[in-house]
């Protein structure tokens, strides 16, 4: 059953609204253009499908255009945030910071510098953009840079609560989001605490140990939530929504896979670099037990519509129900 | 208007920082030598005339702002810092060691007055821009030309190779940036040879015309022309201003001047006796000497 301290949206299960988590990114910028007066928007000529529009249009004194220039779109942040600016930099994740990591790297994380990096179009959902357009590989790169935080929410809602937070946040943050619309999990209420995992399913006779733990970051929670839901009655199942991918929070996560004794991560990512791999050097080293990795395996994607990409590099609800079974059975 | 006076207290630092930049090369063990000798002149006459600035109080919110780009010439920074009362200069002979606050290339957060981090090539600029833009923003609609303070930028010429540059430059001319100004060292060298063998950068003059810049050109090691040029950039207030420094690397010391081997590497100690008694006799104009 869905967690009831989640607050997670009522008909959940039956055809929820949708809307992209690069929605929820838009409207907190422009709630931070009220109360912020040091949030400034960078933006790489990506202002409609990156959702700065609205700040642009409102805020013209304080978006500043960058062109197609990703490497100068971060140096010029540091700059600014050098100086005192709380700077959001938007393009598609692929290019920012996927073309300019190396000017992340040195000019905000090793000058450790407050920019906040907004990568949209990431994941597979692009969807018939193809592979040039599909970050797989952006979790990976921001979480191993040293000061860098990494959230990747789950919905628009989430995305905006992330987004508020990210700006609240002293060092440097990358902000994940996608292109297509998917299901609206969590509510106003839903808590949403930086760094804090989130148990969002849980099986519905609390005495009942759970037999495997998901552990689910981005969109992709949704499915993770329709397999639990779909083996509720058959297996125990405990779904954690992690938000934060750095800070990670090791408590929870060591402690539910503790009590579970087996382990799934679903990401839409690389599983090398992604969460997979993170949830994977915690466990190793505090609390080794089974794990079954639902991501992308060493490739690259495709165009394609959003579903068929998830059915073929398998990240649908039938694969996450498989691997849920495959890791209680290796207990 | 500088006095002679003025001038020759100024080249007096300069030949103290290159002295201090030989010091700590060769206690260092490694490290650049060509580029900051070659700079020696033009730091000089941003930390004891050009900028304003307290060593005493490096976060002062109006201080000018000096971006260096390519961190590798770090050492004349960490020399005229030093000269100039940031801390003290034996500890320049702690650079590239452990625990020490002289990183091998400069790192913002380990020693205050720096400004930015900065080695891998072709990213100060954009830095310097964004901090010109950013203290432009906060001015009252209206009176966008004068800032409290200005930000410079000192690049090398073979850094004019990297596209990140000339992202910078685009963005900067766009913007009419004209707070801003940048500083190229044009000593026609690089790591492969020259720069115009190894890449060539020119026409430099005519491509930041382009990018709606306006363009002086000085010899670098004439410090009258130099601070002049910093203050004729004052006077634009439609475009940023880079200032092209021809300068001879390895400048004060005859073995280095000119020779391109000299980019990367530190003199050894024998050598390292033989050039600062070039720099303490002033090329051998001085006769007694004190070492």
């Amino acid at each position: 059953m869905l967690h009831p301290d989640a607050k997670l949206t009522a008909n959940i299960f039956d055809k929820p609204a949708e809307a992209p988590t690069r929605d929820g990114f838009g409207k907190a910028l422009l709630e931070l253009g009220e109360t912020n007066p040091n949030v400034v928007v960078v933006c790489a000529d990506l202002a409609e499908s990156t959702r700065v529009l609205p700040f642009k249009e409102k805020y013209p004194g304080r978006y500043i255009e960058a062109g197609v220039a990703e490497q100068n779109l971060a140096t010029i942040a540091s700059g600014l945030a050098n100086y005192g600016k709380i700077p959001f930099i938007t393009s598609y994740a692929t290019f920012s910071p996927g073309r300019n990591n190396e000017q992340i790297r040195t000019t905000i994380s090793i000058n450790n510098v407050p920019v906040k990096i907004a990568g949209s179009h990431a994941g597979l959902s692009v969807g018939p953009d193809g592979a040039t357009h599909q970050a797989l590989e952006d979790i990976g790169l921001m979480r191993m840079q040293p000061r860098m935080s990494v959230i990747s929410p789950c919905d628009a809602e989430e995305a905006r609560k992330a987004t508020l937070a990210a700006a609240a946040h002293q060092g440097p943050v990358y902000l994940r989001f996608a292109r297509a619309n998917t299901p609206i999990i969590t509510t106003p209420e839903t808590p949403f605490e930086f760094g804090k995992a989130q148990v969002v399913w849980q099986p519905s006779d609390k005495r009942k140990k759970p037999q495997v733990a998901l552990f689910a970051t981005g969109p992709l929670l949704y499915n993770a939530l329709l397999a639990a839901q779909q083996l509720e009655g058959e297996l125990a199942v405990i779904v954690v929504n992690i938000h934060t991918i750095k800070p990670l929070d090791i408590a929870t996560i060591v402690e539910q896979a503790k009590k579970a004794g087996a382990v799934v991560t679903v990401e839409e990512h690389q599983v090398a670099g992604g969460l997979g791999s993170a949830v994977a050097e915690v466990l190793a080293a505090q609390s080794p037990v089974p794990v079954e990795f639902i991501g992308v395996h060493d490739q690259f994607g495709q165009s394609g519509e959003p579903k068929e990409l998830m059915e073929f590099y398998k990240l649908g609800v039938q694969h996450i129900k498989e691997a849920i079974i495959k890791a209680a059975g290796r207990k | 208007m500088l006095s002679e006076a003025e001038i020759s207290e100024i080249s007096e630092h300069a030949r103290a920082i290159r002295e201090t930049i030989i010091e700590m090369l060769v206690a260092a063990g490694s490290g650049h030598t060509a580029g900051p000798l070659g700079m020696a002149d033009i730091f000089a006459s941003f930390y004891f005339y050009i900028l304003k600035h307290d060593p005493k109080n490096p976060d002062w919110p109006e201080r000018d702002r000096l971006i260096l780009s390519n961190g590798h010439i770090v050492p004349v920074r960490y020399a005229a810092m030093a000269h100039a009362g940031y801390f003290p200069v034996e500890e320049c002979l702690t650079l590239r060691k452990f625990g020490s606050r002289l990183q091998g290339h400069p790192e913002r957060t380990k020693l205050p007055g720096l400004e930015t981090t900065s080695g891998p090539l072709g990213s100060g600029l954009g830095q310097a821009a964004g901090i010109a833009y950013g203290a432009r923003m906060d001015l009252p609609a209206g009176r966008q030309v004068k800032t409290t303070f200005r930000v410079y930028c000192a690049m090398s010429d073979g850094e004019q190779d990297a596209g990140n540059i000339w992202e910078s430059a685009m963005f900067a001319g766009n913007n009419k940036l004209s707070n801003l100004t940048a500083v190229i060292d044009r000593n026609n060298i690089q790591i492969n040879g020259m720069t115009e063998d190894v890449m060539p950068v020119e026409n430099l003059r005519a491509k930041y015309e382009a990018f709606n810049w306006h363009v002086i050109e000085v010899d670098g090691h004439n410090i009258k022309q130099f601070v002049d040029a910093t203050d004729e950039a004052k006077a634009i207030y439609e475009k940023p201003t880079v200032i092209i420094a021809h300068t001879i690397p390895g400048k004060g010391i005859k073995e280095i001047e000119f020779d391109y081997t000299w980019h990367g590497k530190p003199p050894t100690k024998e050598e390292a006796t033989k050039f600062l008694h070039e720099l303490r006799t002033m090329q051998g104009k001085v006769v007694s000497e004190h070492q």
